[in-house]
């Protein structure tokens, strides 16, 4: 009997099989329907009776035997096979990532949101009003008359039929009060205009007004307010002082200066050499411009505070020339997102 | 206004230093915007004569003079070009020291020996440059010391301050006003100058009617003759002014100027020979004309008050005064004005002329209407002093009834703690009052603590309400002293609507599909707004900064345009720029019904490549498809379904433009700019969109309608139709036929060309069919596919490819 042999070669050829096709090859050659060991397996009829079971014995191991070998091989050769895919699916990992389009928002409109998110948390309601207005939320409603000096303070756009643009966000202080009964906390920030340009003014600019009518509001809650204010949007501990000052839509009035983010008060370019920055107007809502709105002075009164949105964003992000606001140049922009 | 701290001093003097003094202000609502050195210390500077000047042997530009101070004679070298002989001038001698501790050697100057140096105004700290040495009037004492004459009256080591005050504050316009609340701040005594009434010595008077009483409630007039106005204005006098910022002109005009800023009122002198009648004060007349001091010829209008002659107006009331009836050189008899003039009357006059001088400045903003007897004196006093003449008596011309009322004031202490958040003592009320000079009427006791009664002085015309002393209060008690609290407050939980999204969440979605927010302006060039919205009057500015910023826009296109063609020009060749904001929509042109609507609009403009330019793949320009797409995403995030149609936009690209429509109202136009209009600017290929805001800000209502359990089957079909069907119509009457067996159509191929009729195209539909309730059989897939199909031919004549 040549099983030994057969087996023998069996193993040969599977060991020289070099890949998955050829080690199939072998399988079908030996253990194929007219492979070697199966026409051996046929042929076992003309062996004698006695013979017969200790030959088939055999000839099953021996067919076992190669059957393991193959596995064994196949496995090798997969592994293999993968390893040499694995080498040749390396990548240089650090080429650059196929990114999506990305935008972002304007750095005012960031800042904005910025102060919209700190107001909004503590319960103040975000408000818009119209930028054409008229003479009286703009004016006569916040206590200017029409030949009030501070009119002058305000350089404003006519259109010809009396209409303007507002000059500050104030008015939606009047729209907010004849809408909605105290107890008032909003904030409206928005865009204005006045007849002006240079490197720190645009005659397009963004201010934020806030309000808060309700019984018991003092002075004290005004300034507690700012300073809190202030101090969240930098995250830093500033030093704020109150200066007398003039609005005719408040009083007391106050002009409001913040310790210089950038040199903390020592001094710079930023605050020339003042240490202090000007950075909003603010006061007690004047009785003039509560009657005006119909809210009884004597069980409510009222805050209010006004600043500009370009004038923080320029500090937060220490942008010197407010005109690149409006430039829109990508460059500049896209270092904001 | 501008001052000057050692002339204040005079009148008080805090011991505090000048930065203590300035901050003190400052914190007071006196806002101190600037200083400068009024003038310097210096010694060795005498008056001196230049007895000759030649030319410097060596050098074109310098001059040899010599020069005698009364006892000796230097010879000094000198290059200013005013150096002449004759000239009285400032000479500091060899050891002088100038300003800034500048030494004064001997020195050789080409070859030539200089024994000390001749001075210009700002080498001495008294002026500003001119280019040329001080020019001493031909009186001035040869040998005197002239440090001893500059700081004879004020000491040389002071500075002019600039001071910048609120419109409440016109009390402050001058230096008694400053005095008195610095005195008030540090609680110290005012020495104000004695103003006793000057005797008159004639008997004449020039004749006053005031017909415009409301607006003139009180004229003083006085009648002084024979004054020589070629005397010059005393140093002392000069040297005040200029240490306030004024040049002195003549001595009427010096003598005004000086009761101006020492006292606050504006006063005017006329040429007395010149005026025809007497004076009449009342409102301009139609035709009345007025060629101001300046040379300016105004047409006066009705809202003028102007004060007139027999032969009309002679000035601008509070404004200026008229050239023919000014003072000159001349004049020997003069005719003093001094009047209160309500500050409505003069408010607004300046500004409506472009003219705004010191005397509107005040006047509108209040001067103390019981002010006028004293200035008027005053600037007597001192005009005789200086010119000598005669004066006559003070006529004045009153209307008591017309001055400011004060009404006592009703201050409630429970108010003054409830406002500032304070609890103050009520004797610091008493002592706040006593110090700003305001007469207490009353002092009681009502139920929420003290109660005053309290009239204002004339000087605070701008104290009429509680709130306004509440306010004076809290600035003597310190702003930095109010104690720092929190409001406290009810707390009602925030509104977060269900059917409409906010302005932030749009533009971080815009954000998000890799748009770039740009804010542009509000006003744009009109002929941009007519490229873009012909159909459409934009809002006009009556008084914009420049022709390319003079209307409001109509559509936020022509920004984003702009936007486009900078960054276009900054070497940027592929951009993705969005805004959000308001247009100003005043209807079709000539529709009868205008009214202005400001609506919120979202748009964007695109250009350049897809994708940025990367080393994996090729990209292709953005086109239609990209403006389309992104517009498709939003609206789907906005839970909108939008009907998209060919338009005729004259901006757009007439084949590669749509617009939006939803329920029937436009909402929106995309596509690409019209290829003559980026021509015209210069442009590549630009694609944008303008929606209207409201409508991408509505929030679908989302509800959850379950996910079939059964396989989905994917069928192709490919037909051919006309060219003119448009996908839209296809994709449509598959889905209406299909219905809810079909859950998705793609559309995966559009083909035109080789193939198929030059009129025809193939396109590539992909059905996904399924079942919400059974596993499709194979029949009834092909039956699906089948009524497409008929559908498609019966309405289209579309056939299988």
């Amino acid at each position: 009997m040549d099983i030994e042999n057969i087996l023998k070669r069996g193993r040969e050829a599977s060991e020289g099989a070099g890949d998955l096709r050829s080690l199939d090859d072998v399988r079908v050659a030996y253990l194929g329907k007219k492979g070697e060991l199966t026409s051996l397996l046929k042929s076992l009829g003309q062996v004698g009776a006695d013979e017969r079971p200790k030959v088939g014995a055999k000839i099953n191991e021996a067919k076992v035997a190669l059957q393991e070998e193959l596995a064994a091989r196949k496995v090798t050769l997969e592994q293999a096979a993968l390893s040499t895919s694995l080498l040749a699916e390396k990548l240089d990992v650090s080429l650059p990532g196929r990114r999506p389009a990305t935008g972002g928002l304007h750095p005012v409109t960031q800042a904005m949101y910025r102060i919209e998110e700190i107001f909004t948390g503590a319960g103040y309601e975000v408000v818009s009003g119209p930028e054409v207005e008229n003479d009286y939320y703009n004016f006569e409603a916040l206590n200017i008359p029409s030949h009030h000096p501070a009119r002058a303070m305000h350089d404003t756009f006519y259109f010809g039929d009396g209409t303007l643009l507002r000059t500050h966000t104030s008015p939606s202080q009047v729209h907010t009060m004849e809408k909605q009964a105290p107890p008032i906390r909003v904030i409206c920030p928005g865009r204005v205009y006045r007849r002006d340009s240079d490197l720190t003014h645009s005659p397009m600019f963004h201010q934020v007004e806030g309000l808060v009518v309700d019984e018991g509001i003092s002075f004290a809650d005004l300034k507690g307010t700012v300073i809190d204010f202030l101090q969240r949007f930098f995250e830093k501990d500033l030093k704020v002082r109150f200066r007398p000052s003039y609005f005719p839509f408040t009083e007391p009035s106050a002009e409001v200066d913040v310790q210089c983010v950038h040199c903390m008060g020592k001094g710079c370019r930023v605050c020339s050499n003042t240490g202090w920055l000007e950075v909003m107007g603010c006061g007690m809502v004047h009785p003039n411009v509560l009657n005006m709105a119909n809210i009884d002075t004597e069980v409510y009164s009222a805050f209010a505070f006004g600043f500009g949105g370009d004038r923080l964003a320029m500090l937060l992000y220490e942008v010197d020339d407010l005109r690149l606001f409006f430039e829109n140049d990508l460059r500049f922009l896209r270092q904001f997102n | 206004m501008k001052f000057s701290e050692a002339w204040l001093r005079q009148w008080v003097n805090p011991s505090l230093d000048s930065a203590e003094l300035l901050y003190q202000m400052t914190m007071a609502g006196l806002e101190v915007d600037g200083t400068e050195p009024a003038a310097k210390a210096f010694s060795g500077v005498v008056v001196a004569q230049i007895q000759s000047a030649e030319p410097h042997p060596d050098a074109d530009k310098l001059r040899v003079c010599q020069v005698t101070d009364g006892m000796d004679v230097f010879q000094v070298v000198c290059g200013a070009s005013n150096a002449r002989a004759g000239l009285i001038t400032a000479f500091a001698k060899v050891g002088a020291v100038l300003p800034d501790n500048f030494k004064i050697k001997k020195a050789k100057l080409r070859g030539v020996e200089s024994f000390g140096m001749l001075c210009g105004a700002d080498e001495i700290g008294l002026g500003e440059a001119s280019g040329g040495i001080v020019e001493l009037p031909a009186n001035s004492e040869i040998g005197a010391d002239l440090a001893s004459i500059a700081g004879a009256d004020l000491p040389l080591d002071d500075l002019t301050v600039d001071v910048d005050l609120t419109p409440n504050r016109g009390d402050c316009l001058s230096l008694k006003g400053l005095a008195r609340e610095v005195g008030v701040l540090n609680n110290l005594e005012v020495t104000y100058p004695q103003i006793p009434a000057v005797a008159p010595q004639i008997d004449s008077t020039f004749p006053v009617e005031v017909l415009a009483r409301e607006q003139c409630p009180k004229y003083l007039g006085r009648v002084i003759e024979g004054v020589d106005l070629s005397q010059p204005t005393p140093q002392w006098l000069t040297e005040r002014l200029r240490r306030c910022g004024l040049r002195s002109v003549d001595p009427v005009v010096d003598v005004t100027n000086y009761v101006l800023i020492e006292q606050g009122q504006p006063m005017h002198a006329f040429d007395l020979s010149r005026l025809q009648g007497g004076i009449t004060v009342r409102m301009a007349l139609p035709d009345d004309k007025l060629t101001l001091l300046n040379g300016q010829q105004i047409e006066l209008d009705e809202k003028t008050l102007v004060i007139a002659d027999g032969s009309g107006p002679v000035a601008m009331a509070g404004v200026m005064g008229g050239e023919h009836s000014g003072v000159n050189a001349n004049s020997k008899d003069i005719f003093f004005e001094c009047a209160f003039f309500s500050p409505l009357a003069i408010a607004g006059t300046a500004r409506r002329y472009g003219l705004h001088t010191d005397a509107s400045h005040r006047y509108e903003r209040g001067v103390d209407s019981q002010l006028q007897h004293q200035a008027l004196e005053r600037a007597t006093q001192i005009l005789i002093d200086i010119t000598g003449g005669r004066p006559g008596p003070i006529s004045e011309a009153l209307s008591a009834g017309h001055l400011p009322k004060v009404a006592p004031i009703f201050l409630r202490e429970g108010k003054i703690n409830g406002l500032l958040g304070i609890d103050i003592d009520p004797t610091q009320v008493d002592e706040a009052l006593a110090r700003l000079d305001f007469t207490v009427h009353s002092r009681g006791q009502i139920e929420s603590g003290v109660a005053w009664q309290v009239t204002p002085p004339s000087h605070r015309f701008d104290i009429a309400l509680e709130a306004d002393l509440i306010e004076e209060i809290c600035r003597i008690y310190g702003y930095n002293n109010i104690p720092i609290s929190q409001p406290v407050i009810r707390l009602p939980l925030a509104t977060v609507p269900l059917q409409t999204h906010s302005e932030p969440q749009l533009k971080r979605q815009l954000a998000g599909l890799g748009f770039q927010e740009v804010v542009t302006y509000s006003f744009i060039d009109p002929a941009m707004q007519k490229l873009f919205d012909p159909e459409m009057d934009p809002l006009i500015l009556a008084n914009p900064m420049s022709s390319e910023q003079s209307v409001m826009r109509t559509t936020l296109l022509t920004g984003l345009v702009d936007a486009a063609k900078k960054n276009i020009s900054r070497q940027q060749t592929s951009g993705r720029l969005f805004e959000v904001g308001l247009v100003f929509d005043t209807g079709p042109k000539d529709s009868a019904n205008k009214g202005l609507v400001q609506k919120v609009k979202v748009s964007g403009a695109l250009w350049g490549r897809r994708q940025d330019e990367n080393w994996c793949e090729t990209s292709d320009k953005v086109d239609f498809f990209d403006v389309k797409g992104n517009v498709e995403a939003l609206c789907s995030w906005a839970g909108i379904t939008v009907e998209v149609s060919s338009t005729n936009d004259v901006a757009l690209h007439p084949g590669q433009s749509a617009q939006l429509t939803l329920a029937g109202a436009v909402i929106g136009r995309i596509g690409r700019l019209h290829p003559s209009l980026e021509k015209k600017l210069g442009l590549p290929e630009v694609f944008v969109f303008e929606l209207d805001g409201r409508a991408m800000m509505s929030r679908p209502s989302r509800r959850h309608h379950g996910v079939s359990k059964f396989p989905s089957v994917r069928r192709d079909l490919a037909i051919v139709v006309k060219r003119e069907v448009t996908a839209s119509e296809v994709v449509a009457t598959v889905s209406n036929v299909l219905n809810e067996n079909c859950v998705g159509i793609m559309l995966f191929d559009v083909y035109q060309g080789e193939g198929i009729d030059s009129i025809e195209k193939s396109l590539g539909l992909g059905l996904t069919l399924q079942s919400q309730t059974t596993t499709l059989t194979e029949e009834e897939i092909s039956a699906l596919a089948e009524q497409a199909i008929n559908a498609l031919a019966e309405k289209y004549q579309a056939r299988l490819r």
